[in-house]
């Protein structure tokens, strides 16, 4: 496994964050902001992964923007090479700051919206945004920076998909990335509100498809299923520890996003270990390499090396056993548990937000 | 999007045509992607500028390696704008 180079950082600057998305994927416990990395130490980290062959470097949170360093952790990163995309709500987003971020070198900003439509947007998010956030975008789209809107769907946004589209279109971006909703942390509590109905999604299919076609060269459409729909799991991150690393803002290294969930994991700080020490030798990075973990169905099936069983943190969310297959996979024995979530209730429930006492606000 | 020798590629705005010290390979990298690429290829995307024809940048290919590399250069780039990574688009 020692030959294994990581191509992907995704740094969590901070859990704060102004918006209160049902379907956010952070853990349910979140650490303080005085438990967060100092800018050197973000440095350090980025600095490292770029040694260990890390080209791709996400700046996310919470919102990253908060962070008062985020220009300076920008310039490092483009000073080391690696391609830097700022994951941010858009709140905060001052033409000062734009032209800084600019300036630092970013290659690439995301700018999240919850729907075209809103008042429901902001239903979602819990909060006034949607004004700052079209502000926001229109700002990068005068910086000329390269720029994604990315939109989670569901239930309550799925039948709107293809105004989705044409507002990231009349936005101007360049690329828009549509993922439906991923049950880990806070999304798994809301599951039931967020479960958009199979009709739904052999609607959205359709649409998405010829979206595609026609921005072909203008805007890049990516649209991600539904795993609960699917046939068989998704290759999590291309499986576990084998290209991407995520550091927590309070500095712990996991090779998944909900991998804080698993129980009998150690987790490695990068304030303890290098980032090479810890890819290479830590139990955790290497507790799901290979197969020799695997059960069956996963251990004889011909798929093991394309999805690698799916999403470990998934199978222990739903199971309680890291080493099972991925729910989501029609072969597995647990497969029965999708299923039931896929009984939609005829009323759309109500969110449950997050609330973190002491709300910050973005910088 | 069609793609012929007449289309003038230019290298997707998002890209970034690199060069990966710890691999000592070409890289493209791109929003949650990277692609190493060979030599061949890396003479390829320097010619996208939105300025050569598919076929100029053939004949110039064909022209250093001393053989016709225009279906090549023109399959290369049709994939590379199916993948988005090229555009002959505005």
């Amino acid at each position: 496994m020692a030959d294994l180079l990581p191509t992907t950082l995704l740094a969590e600057l901070t859990y704060r964050c102004p918006l209160h998305c049902p379907y956010c994927s952070n853990p349910l416990e979140m650490s303080r902001a005085d438990a967060e990395l100092s800018t050197e130490q973000w440095k350090r980290v980025f600095s490292e992964a770029r040694a260990l062959g890390v080209l791709q470097l996400g700046l996310s949170g919470g919102e990253p923007m908060i962070r008062k360093d985020l220009e300076e952790l920008v310039a490092h990163a483009r000073s080391e090479g690696l391609y830097t995309t700022l994951v941010t709500s858009g709140l905060g987003l001052t033409r000062p700051r734009a032209e800084r971020l600019k300036a630092a070198g970013l290659d690439h900003i995301q700018i999240s919206f919850q729907d075209s439509d809103p008042v429901n947007a902001e239903k979602i998010a819990g909060t006034r945004s949607v004004k700052q956030k079209m502000e926001a975008a229109a700002l990068v789209k005068s910086l000329d920076l390269a720029f994604s809107v990315n939109v989670v769907l569901h239930r309550g946004n799925l039948d709107r998909l293809g105004e989705i589209i044409e507002m990231a279109a009349g936005l101007g971006a360049d690329r828009i990335e549509l993922a439906n909703t991923q049950y880990y942390g806070w999304a798994l509590t809301n599951r039931e509100a967020l479960m958009p109905t199979r009709a739904q999604v052999e609607r959205s299919k359709p649409i998405a498809a010829a979206a595609i076609e026609r921005y072909r060269g203008i805007m890049q459409i990516l649209y991600v299923l539904p795993d609960y729909y699917e046939m068989y799991p998704k290759a999590c991150y291309a499986g576990w520890g084998r290209v991407y690393i995520l550091v927590t803002p309070d500095g712990k290294a996991l090779p998944c996003h909900g991998a804080t969930q698993i129980k009998d994991l150690q987790f490695v700080n990068v304030r303890e270990q290098s980032l090479a020490t810890i890819w290479r030798e830590s139990p955790i990075f290497n507790a799901f390499r290979g197969d020799d973990w695997m059960q069956e169905p996963c251990r004889s099936c011909p798929r093991k090396s394309t999805d690698f069983g799916g999403c470990r943190c998934q199978a222990f969310a739903l199971t309680g056993d890291a080493r099972a297959t991925d729910p989501v996979c029609t072969l597995s024995p647990n497969h029965g548990m999708i299923e039931a979530a896929l009984t939609i209730p005829g009323q759309m429930p109500d969110y449950i937000y997050r609330k973190v006492s002491g709300e910050p606000q973005p910088a | 999007m069609m793609v012929d020798v007449e289309s003038r590629p230019r290298l997707w705005r998002l890209a970034r045509l690199d060069f990966d010290r710890v691999r000592q390979r070409r890289v493209l990298l791109y929003p949650e992607g990277a692609m190493f690429i060979n030599e061949t290829g890396a003479a390829i995307l320097e010619l996208c500028n939105g300025q050569h024809t598919i076929g100029e940048i053939a004949s110039a290919l064909g022209e250093r390696y001393g053989t016709d590399v225009n279906d090549d250069v023109l399959e290369y780039l049709t994939d590379m704008a199916r993948r988005d990574l090229v555009t002959t688009r505005g």
